[in-house]
Formats: structure tokens, sequence, C-alpha cells
């Protein structure tokens, strides 16, 4: 079980608005690259994120540079999972990857502050400022067997391979 | 009186990669097995399931997930640091291919600060400790190095760069990925994908003057969205397509990932076949086609004669506007290179508009060729004098001004119009700027009058 403060964000936040390019000198730094997490999209965000909390967005988030210093620097600063209407793929694996959940859902559901209640296991977030169930999509169960270890460093560390997350040729 | 044939069965099998319905027949105790008609809807092929099927040597299909051996993997000096220590982590201690992996210094080259020349020297020692292939400063930006050395028709390249779909104009499967999906392909020479479905682009006719593939592209972003083609494959066909160079295609197939998609293919024909010549590896090529009955799940089509100069305003790929409808707003910069038009083609155009001329005094203009062959035979063609004449500054061969790290940060509330491919607030180092999108001929235009225009006025 998850619990925090949504954080919202509009549509099509880039990896750029996470961690801008003019910043790349500090990408072999990442608690100090971390201290400018979404800075171009809401400046106050790092120094308001707590332990727990949850970036809210609306679609396409993530889109842009392969930059998995993005979701890196996302869960450093605290944040236990992202919710959005869609995501953009490379985002979604590097997330996935590195043990971030993603959590495609109706974020129009929730405000700005709201705290939130997530049960990764049945799918529903509870947003109990508003009092509104919502439904998340399941994540992809290739996916879910990489997130399950903790991402895909851990998961090859275990298994060597890919062969016990996607069959080799059809699923 | 003849004797009748009699039925004995009717099927349905697959010859090659399509489904057969078939008739036996038996007439006089002897067998006839005859084609009633060929059913290619059920098990014809789009390019992306016809290259990840030949890797498996298996049908795949789109929604398939499948692990498949990789050809090429590389990273860049920005994702690469990231990717190397991911690669340390897994405790697989060797490259599984060294000399299909490559490690590019291309984003900030020459290095312009401090922590990205230890950045470059962690590369450099990993690339001779493992035995990895170096193309170190100057040799140019990633995708274009890779357009003229390794892409070959029907191979899977993965890079942890997102413009690393442009490889797929040369017919191969190629995508972008982060660092710990590269570190994993390093170590394993293979990655897992799920096969996707696909939007068929139909190109008709050729471009008119003053428009290009740079314009194709982002009318395309512009009418599917940033996310229009999310985890699909675009793939582009038609008469177009047979009439559009390599440069072309590269800088098509090199923005698919701002509508959202996994990879942008375009058959492997002539035109691949006399680029792979150019470039010393016709050996490589193979011809790749989609079956007349693939299933795609929608079809775009496009009359290119019909097309005219695009540009896409701040601060989306997707904000598009003819550039006759936005002209006159005042430009502090111009950026003319990149993996999407830093090509020998793209300084040819911008080279005969500024020809004779002067950019605007109150307009800077930088060019950036995209690579070392492309820097050598622009010199050889005279297009880097005519520039430089003209008041062009010369960056040197790599990603330059594009992502906002060094060679021409903008400054507070200025705008630039750029050929790269993003103009995400922030991308070209301040939040406070504004950058536009477009063809190198409509930079080359804009550079001269100092306010966007479009690039017919001046032809």
């Amino acid at each position: 079980m998850l619990r925090g403060k949504a954080f919202k964000f509009g549509d099509n936040i880039s990896t750029d608005h996470v961690v801008p390019g003019r910043l790349l000198h500090l990408r072999s730094n990442l608690p100090e690259l971390a201290k400018h997490v979404l800075e171009d999209a809401d400046p106050t965000f790092a120094q308001r994120v707590k332990v727990g909390d949850f970036v809210v967005a609306g679609k396409n988030f993530g889109l842009g540079s392969s930059r998995e210093h993005a979701p890196l620097v996302i869960k450093m600063s605290g944040v236990s999972a992202i919710l959005a209407k869609s995501v953009a793929r490379i985002f979604f694996r590097n997330a996935i990857n590195i043990g971030l959940p993603v959590l495609i859902c109706d974020t129009d559901k929730i405000a700005d502050g709201d705290e939130l209640e997530i049960d990764l296991k049945r799918g529903e977030v509870n947003n109990l400022t508003a009092h509104t169930p919502i439904r998340f999509n399941p994540i992809p169960e290739a996916m879910l067997r990489i997130l399950n270890e903790g991402g895909l460093i851990p998961y090859i560390k275990k298994y060597k391979d890919f062969a016990a997350t996607p069959k080799e040729g059809r699923e | 009186m003849q004797k009748e044939s009699k039925v004995v069965h009717v099927g349905l099998g697959p010859v090659g990669s399509r489904m057969v319905r078939h008739i036996v027949t038996k007439r006089k105790g002897i067998r006839y097995v005859g084609a009633i008609d060929v059913l290619p809807e059920i098990m014809g092929k789009t390019l992306a399931e016809k290259i990840l099927s030949m890797k498996l040597s298996a049908d795949a299909y789109a929604g398939d997930i499948v692990v498949v051996p990789v050809d090429l993997v590389f990273v860049q000096d920005s994702t690469g640091p990231l990717t190397l220590r991911q690669f340390n982590e897994t405790s697989l201690d060797s490259i599984h291919r060294p000399e299909r992996t490559i490690f590019f210094i291309d984003h900030s080259t020459p290095s312009p600060a401090r922590e990205l020349s230890n950045d470059h020297i962690f590369l450099r020692n990993f690339a001779r400790e493992k035995g990895a292939t170096l193309s170190d400063i100057g040799e140019g930006v990633c995708h274009q190095i890779v357009a003229e050395s390794f892409a070959n028709p029907g191979d899977i390249i993965v890079g942890a760069d997102s413009h690393s779909v442009a490889a797929g104009a040369l017919g191969a499967f190629a995508t972008g990925m982060g660092s710990t999906d590269i570190a994993i392909a390093m170590a394993l020479g293979k990655t897992w994908l799920r096969v996707p479905e696909t939007i068929r682009v139909l190109v008709y006719s050729r471009f008119g003057k003053g428009v290009s593939a740079k314009d194709l592209i982002l009318h395309v972003i512009g009418r599917i969205g940033a996310d229009g083609a999310s985890y699909k494959a675009l793939e582009f066909n038609g008469e177009g397509v047979a009439n559009m160079t390599m440069s072309d295609r590269l800088t098509i197939a090199n923005m698919v990932v701002e509508a959202g998609a996994k990879v942008g293919l375009f058959p492997s024909d002539r035109v691949t076949q006399s680029y792979l010549t150019e470039q010393g590896r016709v050996e490589k090529y193979i011809a790749l086609a989609p079956d007349s009955g693939a299933n795609y799940e929608s079809t775009i089509e496009i009359d290119t004669a019909q097309l005219e100069p695009i540009v896409a305003k701040p601060h989306a790929v997707d904000n598009i506007a003819p550039a006759r409808e936005i002209k006159g707003v005042h430009v502090d910069q111009v950026f003319i290179g990149t993996c999407t038009n830093g090509r020998l083609d793209d300084i040819r155009v911008a080279a005969s508009i500024l020809k004779g001329k002067k950019r605007h005094p109150d307009t800077r203009l930088i060019v950036a060729p995209a690579s070392r062959k492309v820097l050598l035979a622009a010199l050889e063609e005279g297009y880097i004098t005519t520039l430089v004449k003209s008041g062009a500054t010369i960056a040197p061969p790599g990603c330059a001004a594009c992502l906002g790290t060094h060679q021409g940060v903008l400054g507070d509330s200025e705008v630039c119009l750029s050929t790269s491919n993003r103009n995400f607030k922030g991308r070209m180092g301040n939040p406070e700027a504004f950058i536009y999108l477009a063809s190198p001929a409509t930079a080359a235009a804009t550079a001269i009058r100092g306010e966007i225009t479009d690039p017919r006025e001046l032809l």
C-alpha cells in the first residue's frame, strides 16, 4: 500500500522538464541533479515533495529524450509512483526498469494536493480527499515481472536472462 | 465421357509468409493440389513484423512479446555513463559483441565542463578495457555515423538515445531505450520488445520547390499529435518514398519518436542499395518491403506536391503552422545541423540560399555538420566557404546547440529557429527562450531576413 500527496502536472511533460540539458554536467552526480527534479515544470516541486508522494500527470508523460536520469531523480525525490493518463514509451520502460511504478488511470479525478492511497495488487487508487476510487490499467505482464523484482538489474542478476520474462517468440 | 474429379479436401495452410486456401482433388487415382486463393490479410506482415520474424525465425505479429538478438548497441556521452554504471551492476563482466557496441562522444563535444570531461574519460577507459568501439569528439552525431558506417537493412538496433529510430531509414528495426535496457542489451546481446501495431504513411508525388522531408514529418506529427503513434511503428511507403533520397528518409525516420513511435520504417530498395554502395558496404544490402496484405492499424495519405514549408512553434513539436502564416516573427538565432538536418544535402540547400547573401545583422547563424564525413564533403564542395562568407559560425560535428549544453545556449526571451527535432521549453538551455523548428531551406531564408520566412519567397 502506497500513501502520499498528489503533485499535479499537465499534459506532455517531457524529460527535458524533468532534467534539462543545461544540467547535463550533473548527470554523474545524481544527488545534486535530484535537487532540480521537474524544475522546468514546477520550480518548487523539489523542495515540497516528501517520501511517498505521487507525481500525477495528464497525457504523454515523459516524452522526448531517453534519459533514464528522469525517472531516477523522480524516484530519488521520494516519489513512490507516477500516475498519468498515458506515458511515453521509453520513459515507461525506464521507470519500470528502475523499479518505479507507473500507473495509467483517469487523473482528472485527482486534484493537486489530494491525499492518495494506492493498492498496487488490487489495481486501485483511493482518493482520500475527494473520496473517489479510481481503477488503473494493469501493468503489462512482461513489465510487471521486472517491477516485482525491483527493476531490470535485480531481475537479470536473479535470472541471468530474459527467459523467465517474455517468452522467446510469441506470447 | 471424362470422368469427374473428386474433391478430397479443401484446406488452409501457410506458403511462405502467406496463408493459401487450397483444394485437393483426385482423378483417375491421382491427387491434384491446387491453390484457390492467397489470403494475405491473415498472414501478411508489416515491415516491423517482417524484420522481427526474420530475426526470430518464427512468425511475429503485432502484440507479441519477443526476445530478439541485437545487431548494434550504442550509447552517447549523456546516457553512456549511467549505462556503464548499470552494466557494472549486473556483474556480467563482458560485452556480448564489443565490435558492434559503440560509445559515441557527440552530445558535449568538445567538452564544455570538467564534469563532462570526466564522463568522457569514463567512456574512453571503459571502451578500451572492454573492447567496445569508441567514436570520439569530432566524428559526429551517433545517428549519422550509425547510418554512414553501421546500420544495415533487417538489423535490430538499440541505442541509448531516443533518436535511434533514425536508422529505420535503412530498413533497420531501430529504437531508443534507456540506460538500463541498453546495459542489458550490451551484456546479453538481446532485448525484449512488444511487436508494434503499424500506422502506414502512404506518400505520393515529389516535393515541390522549397519543400522537403522536414516539412513532411512536421506535417505528420502535427496531424497525429505528439502521442499519435505511441508504442507503434510508422511505416513509410508509396511512390513518394521511392523518390526520396536517403537523406530525406533519415530526416523523417529521425523524428517519428516526436509522435511517440517505437520505430519508423522505410522499405529497403534501390535508394538503400545505392546508399550502401556509397558507404562501401553494398554486400549488406537486402531488399525489404511489407507484404501486400499486411495488417495496418490505419493509413495516412500524403501528397507531397501539396505540402508547403511547415514550422513547429514553441513549445511542442506538434504545434505546427505553415511558415507563411507566422512569417515576420523576429529570430535571434538560426541553428542548422543535428541528426535531423545536418547532412550534406541540408547544408547544400542552406548554402544555395545563402550564396552571395549575408545573414541579417540581428540574427546569429550557427551551422554544425552532422559528421566529419559531412564536414569534409561540405568543405570540398565549397558550401562551408559560402556559409562562412554569409556570416555563419561553424560548430564542430556533433549535437552542438540542440540540447542546451553549449555552443548556442539561448538568452532570456530569445527566439531560435532550428533544424533540430525538439522545441520543448528549456531544450536549448533556457526555459525563458522560444524555439521554432523548420527545414534547412526555411532556416536559411530566415537567417537572411532575420524573421521567419517562407523559403519559396527567396527561390
